[in-house]
């Protein structure tokens, strides 16, 4: 079977993918998030579409996305296990794919205590790990998880997986990497780099284990809006390095918003440098008219075409 | 020492509301896991009563209380002999057992109310003086022979089988600093004993079927059942 997705034939075709991503809103109303997406369907190759991120309530992921396909555009479907046990997530990717999704990221999401329902159930009948293997065995087996037969082969969809190099234990993040790639993950983002060395650091083990030949890895890239943000980063998002040097150069910057641009291309170069990385990843939520620019000065613009 | 179920006290306002219609209360304490945990034995039944008195007095409402401590709640044995002993003429038994006391307690006595005084919390352990700590969900299919010891199933807050999540920092939960990350501990302790290939393998998903999930649980063995004929 041919690639269906975009993002699969850009990668697979030895491009350097870069994808966005889209926070849908806390209501129906997606004229804006629409807006956003057009506003970069030049400079990204596919559109992740976060899932109730930070376990508050929004639009569906699934839902932008046929807002997404009718626009022409490539959704990348972010799928966490936090809300859905095993039969919703299988159904919900039944009928994803059934309008023409064909990218999925599998995560395990941010508990809910962080969010705005901090009251509800958590679901987690799956960990992020089994629902990789989930979808690798209903596209490549044609099977459910309970062993049962699907009643027509899936279409060919590209499975993506998050690594986080800047959670703990460092020492095992490479090995749940090559675990991941084991149940089926064909492409990877990363956790937002603000920390190069860690990351560097990493890299080499995951090229130790030469897990970067069996996945693609697309680095996490946001730029840094204003200080206020980066201290939020660095203080309340578990599992986020943000270096105070960093923030610090920000500070002495004459035009602060100018130098987190300037910081999202740097870090985007030395991506481009680092063997095994196949991509990036530009998270720009809330602040994503800026993606073009950062795009176009990391100097992957124009986009390739691929067929 | 030694703990099985971990409870809390309600608040005294909740208690008072739900006692408000009685006037005739017995506040029954619980002599095992609930004592351990100094949440319902005999000591937080006579506290109980003395607060509740007080407020009610306060109140100028009519209150009769008297407490007992059954060694256990839980088995009918215990609950008979109370019953034996005891006149019955309250209008309302303030369990302070555990859930599962309460509801043994209103199996044995069907046309008694029998209220609850105490939040069950979870089954653990006494980690230090007036720390308890959840440690078993009772999940009906225990995975502690994959990782020497530790739960993921209570102990991470995402009961993920297949190791840390990309919240995990400094040995801590995302959840709240006051957690340990489970797989971290458990991380530490496979790799302290060269075992930490253990964590390479893909845990299939879980049969949560075996757990509550599957619905309310019974253990029948019939080796050693009684014969009870009528």
């Amino acid at each position: 079977m041919k690639p269906e997705s975009n993002l699969e034939k850009i990668l697979t075709s030895g491009h350097f993918a870069v994808t966005g991503e889209l926070g849908p809103p806390r209501s129906a109303y997606v004229d804006e998030i629409k807006h956003h997406a057009d506003a970069m369907r030049k400079h990204v190759d596919s559109y992740n579409i976060t899932d109730n991120q930070t376990a508050i309530v929004r639009t569906s992921s699934i839902g932008v996305a046929a807002s997404l396909l009718q626009m022409g555009l490539e959704p990348n479907v972010q799928m966490t296990v936090r809300d859905r046990n095993r039969i919703c997530l299988q159904s919900d990717l039944l009928g994803a794919v059934s309008f023409g999704v064909r990218n999925f990221l599998c995560l395990q999401g941010d508990h809910a205590n962080f969010g705005n329902e901090p009251q509800s159930k958590n679901v987690n009948d799956l960990d992020s790990m089994q629902l990789i293997q989930a979808l690798k065995n209903l596209r490549d087996e044609g099977v459910f998880i309970s062993g049962e037969k699907l009643e027509h082969p899936l279409p060919r969809i590209f499975i993506g997986a998050v690594a986080n190099p800047f959670a703990d234990p460092f020492e095992y993040r490479h090995l749940r990497l090559a675990k991941k790639i084991e149940a089926g993950a064909q492409f990877i983002q990363t956790q937002c780099i603000f920390d190069m060395d860690r990351f560097e650091k990493w890299m080499e083990k995951v090229r130790e284990l030469g897990l970067h030949k069996k996945t693609y890895i697309m680095g996490g890239v946001t730029p840094i809006k204003s200080i206020g943000a980066a201290r939020y980063m660095q203080k309340n998002v578990a599992g986020m390095i943000v270096p105070e040097a960093l923030i610090e150069r920000i500070k002495g910057a004459k035009d602060r918003q100018k130098e987190g641009i300037k910081i999202a291309i740097e870090t985007i170069q030395r991506l481009k440098e680092i063997e095994g990385i196949a991509g990036v990843h530009v998270m720009a939520i809330a602040w994503e008219e800026v993606v073009p620019e950062i795009v176009e000065g990391a100097g992957l613009y124009p986009r390739p075409k691929v067929d | 020492m030694k703990n099985l179920i971990i409870a809390e006290r309600k608040p005294l306002a909740e208690i008072a509301e739900m006692l408000k219609p009685f006037q005739k209360i017995c506040i029954l304490g619980c002599g095992t896991c609930v004592t351990v945990c100094l949440a319902g034995g005999e000591k937080e039944a006579a506290e109980t009563a003395a607060a509740l008195s007080l407020l009610r007095q306060k109140e100028g409402q009519k209150t009769e209380i008297s407490t007992f401590t059954l060694l256990r709640q839980c088995e009918y044995e215990y609950i008979d002999d109370f019953i034996a002993k005891n006149e019955f003429d309250y209008d309302v038994i303030l369990s302070l057992a555990c859930g599962v006391g309460v509801q043994t307690m209103t199996t044995r006595m069907p046309d008694k109310i029998i209220l609850p005084g105490l939040n069950t919390k979870s089954m653990g352990y006494p980690v230090e003086q007036g720390v308890w700590t959840e440690n078993c969900l009772g999940c009906g299919d225990c995975v502690l022979d994959l990782t020497l010891g530790i739960c993921p199933i209570a102990r991470c807050s995402k009961s993920m089988l297949n190791g840390p999540c990309g919240g995990s920092q400094d040995g801590k939960c995302e959840v709240s600093k006051d957690i340990d990350c489970a797989w971290h501990l458990i991380y530490e302790r496979l790799s302290k004993m060269g075992m930490v290939d253990r964590m390479n393998k893909i845990q299939p998903p879980k049969n949560w079927s075996t757990s509550h999930h599957g619905g309310p649980r019974t253990i029948i063995r019939e080796d050693v059942r009684l014969e009870t004929g009528e």
